[in-house]
């Protein structure tokens, strides 16, 4: 009688143990954007602390994370670039920004200090068409009358490898040039055309290659230009008023965005109007199955990002990032209940 | 008789000992004959399958631009457009540059640690070269980029298009801003990563050569230099060669230390002074970042060219080598 009511409890338990063990997420892993790779891993840090889930995010770049998801590898995938609604449906797939952040123009020109310079979007396109090709160009003497330029070769240098953050830049380019946009067009690489330009891996490669070479102009992330001190210029926006690459400036074109009106949440946030916006601002999307193999993993990185959206914004805050407003983090939860075919969500 | 029996019983036991010992032995022999045959048909049978899967990859590309590919210098990502002229070109430049720097100094290295220096010098240089070889390229690279490249770009680059630059027909391969990035500080790059395998293999196989040849030709009054160049180089041409060869193939396959300096550009110039790119530098830059098919095949495809460049250059040395060997046979 003992044995029996023995071999129950032992039966009854190892029966609920493989369940409760299942239910209990402890590690999700994502892959992708390396734009937005300091952010995670310093959410993801916190977040382990406070409740013992992990993340192990891969930074391999935007396009490697969208591999990576559509071959349901990792649990989610990020990239700067965003899938459209049709790439979307194709792959299953559900899109949301986590955070914003700025591409700042970063030049090296002998005897200008940081934020003196001051560039319109026309002529930083032709700049990086390869039309202007000295420092001390009609074009550039007149935005900055009070500028000594000196007669200097331009060095263009952009991102080697494929990158989010190029993305934005050429997004940004081809909405204030036409020739930009019927000559390149956007990509996460595209076919530089000025001659002798240069790239670098990375954006600490574009900052190394700007830093050296005098007469350069590149374009990095906010986060890489404060912590290398790095020399950049001012940006004239679409209000036609000068504007610094601060935080502020980025939060006001993002504040602009109509997020409710982005299908699929595609959505560039350049040349966005606005007396202060940052004309060359971009979002960092995740994607996830809608309709996932693991259920439980997915709901754990929902529950991730939910927790970073609310905990997370003072770490976004600290390390230059644009945490989503509020208003964006409620329609984002809408998204995550009407699209992803689990239950309970965050 | 007992004394007999116990002899012959031990030789008995002795010569079933011995066969057995023997079958044994035949049969760990086929044992063993086995397993080095595997071992080499391994090494053939991933061979084969690295070329299965390049072609396979890359097939797309080869399909869709034929033999445009081979001339074109566009690469662009958008329009999924792509050449492969300006990498192999890039490639193919980059390390000629390194081995027609390279070999010389090579060679001054080996003769003078295996003829010409004082013994106690011999052993420390030897393994100074030796040191040299094993530096992770990296650490190259990044050498490359902070230190040579601006000092190459602001003191030699400058003074190389004021002197060659301004010749008639020379002149356009070293005009172009100083930036220090390109063709040019790549090959140099490669120059000093190459040497100490060249140096190395040229030492081993010139320590080989026989002390009577060398002594005989010093003894009916041989200068130094044609003891080496009549003696030391004849004898020693295979491994020679084999060392060069050995250079060249890291140099055309060489990825993170030229990816650092060689600038990085899908563009074709004929400036050695303008930035450029290599196959696996392209390879490395954009592979992680390629999501369209074609981008993917197109970089695959260049994998299969670098392939094709290595087994071309390694069977021209081959053919080379047998020529001279004829060569030989029929001037003596």
């Amino acid at each position: 009688m003992k044995k029996l009511l023995i071999a129950t409890v032992i039966g009854v338990v190892t029966l609920l143990a493989p369940g409760a063990h299942a239910s209990k997420v402890t590690k999700i892993t994502g892959a992708g954007s390396s734009f937005a790779y300091p952010l995670y891993s310093a959410w993801a840090d916190r977040y382990a602390k406070q409740t013992g889930v992990e993340l192990n995010y891969q930074s391999i770049g935007s396009g490697g994370g969208i591999r990576q998801i559509e071959a349901g590898t990792v649990d989610f995938g990020a990239s700067d670039a965003p899938l459209t609604v049709e790439q979307l449906k194709k792959e299953g797939l559900v899109q949301f920004p986590a955070a914003m952040g700025g591409v700042i123009p970063t030049i090296n020109v002998p005897g200008v200090k940081p934020g003196q310079m001051v560039l319109s979007g026309p002529v930083l396109a032709d700049i990086f068409l390869g039309k202007i090709t000295k420092w001390n160009d009609s074009a550039i003497k007149k935005l900055n009358p009070g500028l000594d330029l000196p007669d200097l070769h331009i060095t263009v240098v952009h991102r080697s490898d494929g990158s989010g953050t190029t993305f934005i830049f050429t997004d940004y380019l081809s909405k204030v040039s036409a020739g930009w946009k019927s000559g390149l067009g956007v990509g996460k690489a595209v076919d530089w055309p000025s001659s002798g330009n240069v790239g670098g891996k990375g954006n600490e490669g574009v900052a190394a290659y700007v830093d050296r070479i005098k007469g350069a102009i590149g374009y990095n992330e906010y986060a890489y230009v404060l912590k290398n001190r790095m020399n950049y210029a001012d940006m004239v926006n679409s209000a036609g008023h000068r504007v610094a690459p601060t935080a502020r400036n980025f939060a006001a074109a993002a504040a602009n965005a109509d997020w409710s009106h982005a299908p699929g949440y595609y959505l560039m946030l350049t040349d966005q109007p606005g007396a202060d916006s940052w004309p060359i601002t971009g979002a960092t999307f995740v994607l996830v199955h809608a309709n996932p193999k693991h259920p439980g993993q997915v709901r754990a990185v929902l529950d991730f990002f939910n927790w970073s959206f609310t905990h997370g914004r003072s770490i976004a805050d600290s390390l230059d990032y644009i945490p989503m407003p509020a208003s964006v983090v409620k329609l984002i939860k809408t998204t995550w209940h009407k699209e992803v075919m689990i239950k309970d969500l965050p | 008789m007992s004394e007999d029996t116990s002899a012959s019983s031990l030789s008995a036991s002795v010569a079933l000992a011995t066969a057995a010992r023997l079958r044994r032995g035949r049969r760990y022999d086929a044992v063993f004959r086995w397993g080095t045959q595997v071992f080499a048909w391994l090494v053939l049978l991933v061979l084969g399958a690295i070329i299965v899967v390049l072609f396979h990859g890359g097939w797309p590309a080869f399909q869709h631009f034929g033999a445009h590919f081979f001339v074109s210098s566009a690469w662009n990502p958008v329009k999924n457009d792509y050449g492969a002229a300006s990498s192999i070109l890039g490639t193919l430049v980059t390390s000629a540059i390194a081995i027609v720097l390279a070999v010389p100094i090579s060679f001054g290295i080996a003769l003078f640690v295996t003829e010409i220096a004082p013994r106690w010098l011999r052993r420390p240089i030897g393994i100074a070269v030796e040191l040299l070889a094993g530096i992770p390229s990296i650490i190259y690279g990044i050498w490359g980029l902070f230190i040579f490249a601006p000092w190459f770009s602001d003191d030699i680059q400058p003074a190389l298009t004021n002197t060659l630059g301004r010749l008639p027909w020379i002149g356009q391969f070293f005009q172009g801003p100083p930036i220090g990035l390109g063709w040019a500080v790549a090959g140099f790059i490669l120059t000093i990563m190459i040497i100490p395998f060249i140096a190395a293999v040229m030492r081993d196989v010139f320590e080989v050569v026989p002390v009577t040849l060398k002594e005989s030709a010093y003894a009916i009054g041989s200068t130094r230099w044609e003891v080496a160049r009549k003696v030391v180089l004849p004898y020693t041409r295979i491994g020679v060669i084999g060392g060069i060869m050995l250079g060249l193939g890291r140099a055309l396959g060489e990825t993170m230390a030229v990816t650092f300096v060689v600038g990085n550009a899908h563009d074709l110039h004929i400036s050695l002074f303008m930035p450029g790119n290599t196959i696996a530098s392209s390879i490395a830059n954009e592979f992680t970042e390629a999501d369209t098919l074609m981008h993917r095949s197109a970089l695959i495809a260049l994998g299969l060219i670098l392939f094709a460049i290595t087994f071309v250059v390694l069977a021209l040395a081959k053919w080379m080598l047998a020529r001279m060997e004829r060569a030989q046979g029929e001037s003596t």
